[in-house]
């Protein structure tokens, strides 16, 4: 009765068994140059320079190759790459006299969750994004990015400073999820997330959310609720990792590069759905190639849009919020359904 | 596809208890007279283990007799992922339909309880695992608006695991859609009361769920955001007996109340009271159409 998956998810240039293949080559590439290196450096007569240097091109066009169409699963890994900008880049992009405003007044700051205000063409602006780390040192100090309660109770408290001083709200979306801990629950997780959805529906200034990197379910949501949602070319956006959903439904995390094509996480899927209102194209290779013109890209959007909604009368504006989310969503409706035999009413009472 | 449609409406065809004369209390293994079981509101009269309710059980333990006027009721979802697991998720739905007898996770509605009028919608954990997809999401929201438009308190019960996976992104992004809803119901000064049955979990726990005004809970029930499982995987401990349940939040100050089954009807009386909830047309015999109700036209008797 429904179209096969395997044919309707296969929409991309080319199929996850394509993409795969680019894949091996890439890995043969990659290990014959640390093969030929590793042959160069103990035996000083041997002269392989000529012969690593064809092979470098050739994985730097396999690279590239990957990067220009990648498969939704090799999406994932781009999105996930270490060196894609992180909140620090982006905030130096974005504006001037940044301050950085800490703390959830109750329990303690969250360092997953960087909240602050600053300057965008004079006028003051509140960023807050997730912080992932660069490094592994950095990713355990910021907790991989997965914000506790208090992170999104301080990311709140800053954007209801912002409501207060007429300054609107750039938000940047880059994490695994919320912190699935055992603190995190004691503390409301789903309280505080709660918390910050309502709450920036509810807020009386513009929102512009951007995912820049990893959108990972209720946890990116949280700061996700905006009048304008963006996304990098190759960002992700999803309801469960494909790792988790692989895990769920097929009860074998290894069939992710599956999960990932099924959930449709891809950004011109989401703008598909409704869900996200334009793609911030990425520089060649990937944001993570030249990290500064991603920085840029997204500066400049970000700029061009927070520009047509500060114009906007705030009624108006949150008119077309409640819109814009009120409407997500596919349904039918059957219209009323026959009433049941008098006999059959109140089975269950 | 539509067979439910044809089935007698919440007719009992429950799974969890079996077709003879006792059942087997899962908690306690007392073997319990299934006729008790029900009189007792499915507690446990051994242990005071609450089983989960189906939808319609739920409203009619609450609610006032012959109140209830649903509505929505036609909302069924669509494929918008033409998503396969180990079944295609039409076939899901169909499967859940049939075994349920309901279109979808939640029945929503307008109804009274002791003689004071709510919005109210009850999920059914027996569908799909209570989960939120686009239906779901817009059957609250548009009870949310009911509620602005009637200025009655609504009630919503959960019992859910979370966001639909097989709907992907647009179920996420239902718990914004929820939140956008009842954000206005909170401008309007419309109270919200949230009541959070075995099991309300992941997204619906991170959205509406949480959002209530006041929140109350069943015993027992086990309330969190991330599953034990990949706690316990992300910590590499074992997490304490207890942890997640009703009591627990009760602790940690995250709820208002733990109400007991017996009591939840004249605690709800109680609190629409309180909120100053309108009083509900004296003949109940045949319950008025609410005016003004965003689909009144629709809204039809239980």
């Amino acid at each position: 009765m429904a179209v096969p998956s395997n044919l309707a998810g296969a929409a991309g240039v080319h199929d996850d068994a394509a993409g795969e293949r680019l894949e091996r080559e890439l890995e043969d590439a990659e290990r014959k140059i640390a093969e030929l290196k590793r042959i160069t450096t103990s035996n000083q007569g041997i002269d392989l320079a000529g012969q690593i240097a064809v092979l470098e091109q050739r994985a730097e066009a396999l690279r590239d190759a990957i990067a220009r169409d990648p498969t939704p699963w090799q999406t994932v890994q781009l999105a996930r790459h270490a060196e894609r900008p992180k909140v620090g880049d982006y905030v130096a992009g974005l504006v001037t006299d940044f301050m950085e405003l800490r703390g959830d007044r109750a329990f303690r700051d969250d360092p997953a969750i960087v909240a602050g205000l600053g300057l965008m063409d004079g006028r003051t602006v509140a960023v807050v994004g997730h912080a992932k780390g660069r490094d592994t040192r950095e990713n355990i100090a910021r907790n991989f990015g997965m914000p506790n309660p208090e992170g999104y109770r301080k990311a709140l408290r800053v954007m209801s400073l912002a409501e207060k001083l007429h300054a609107p709200v750039i938000t940047l979306i880059d994490t695994p999820g919320a912190f699935p801990g055992k603190e995190a629950e004691e503390r409301g997780q789903s309280e505080a997330i709660a918390g910050a959805l309502i709450g920036m529906s509810r807020l009386r200034t513009p929102i512009v959310a951007v995912i820049t990197g990893e959108g990972g379910s209720g946890g990116a949501l949280a700061i996700g609720v905006g009048d304008v949602v963006l996304m990098l070319e190759r960002a992700v956006y999803s309801v469960i990792s494909p790792e988790g959903c692989a895990a769920i439904l097929w009860r074998d995390g290894s069939r992710a590069r599956e999960a990932a094509r099924a959930l449709r996480l891809t950004a011109p899927d989401l703008v598909g759905f409704g869900i996200v209102d334009e793609i911030i194209p990425e520089p060649p290779g990937g944001a993570h190639r030249h990290p500064d013109r991603a920085v840029t890209a997204v500066a400049s959007a970000v700029r061009r849009h927070l520009g047509m909604l500060v114009t906007r009368p705030l009624e108006a504006l949150l008119q077309s919020r409640y819109d814009k989310f009120r409407r997500i969503g596919r349904l039918r409706d059957l219209g009323q359904v026959p009433e049941p035999a008098p006999s059959e009413r109140h089975a269950s009472e | 596809m539509l067979n439910w449609i044809r089935r007698p409406k919440y007719a009992s065809e429950r799974r969890d208890v079996p077709a003879g004369l006792w059942t087997k209390c899962p908690r306690c293994a007392a073997l319990v007279y299934r006729k008790e079981l029900e009189r007792n509101l499915r507690v446990c009269p051994r242990c005071n283990y609450h089983h989960r309710l189906s939808a319609a059980d739920r409203l009619a333990t609450v609610l006032d007799e012959a109140s209830f006027v649903e509505h929505d009721e036609g909302l069924v979802p669509e494929d918008p992922l033409a998503f396969v697991d180990e079944k295609p998720y039409p076939v899901r739905v169909d499967e859940a339909q049939r075994r349920t007898g309901l279109p979808e996770a939640i029945v929503t509605g307008t109804g009274a309880i002791e003689e004071r009028q709510a919005v109210v919608g009850a999920m059914e954990f027996a569908f799909l695992g209570g989960s939120m997809g686009a239906v779901v999401g817009e059957k609250v929201a548009r009870s949310a608006e009911r509620a602005c438009s009637l200025g009655w308190p609504l009630i919503l019960f959960s019992a859910s695991g979370g966001a639909r996976m097989q709907e992907g992104a647009l179920s996420l992004l239902q718990m914004a859609k929820t939140s956008v809803a009842l954000g206005r119901l909170a401008d309007a000064g419309v109270p919200f009361i949230s009541v959070l049955c075995d099991p309300t979990t992941g997204g619906v726990a991170a959205s509406f769920a949480f959002q209530g005004d006041i929140i109350l809970a069943e015993p027992g029930a086990l309330i969190g955001f991330a599953g034990r499982r990949v706690i316990e995987q992300t910590i590499r401990q074992k997490l304490p007996e207890g942890f997640q349940t009703a009591e627990f939040l009760l602790e940690h100050g995250l709820i208002d109340a733990i109400v007991p089954r017996s009591d939840l009807r004249p605690t709800l009386g109680r609190l629409l009271r309180l909120c100053g909830a309108q009083v509900a047309p004296a003949s109940e015999a045949s319950p008025t159409q609410p005016v003004g109700a965003a689909s009144a036209e629709h809204g039809r008797s239980l």
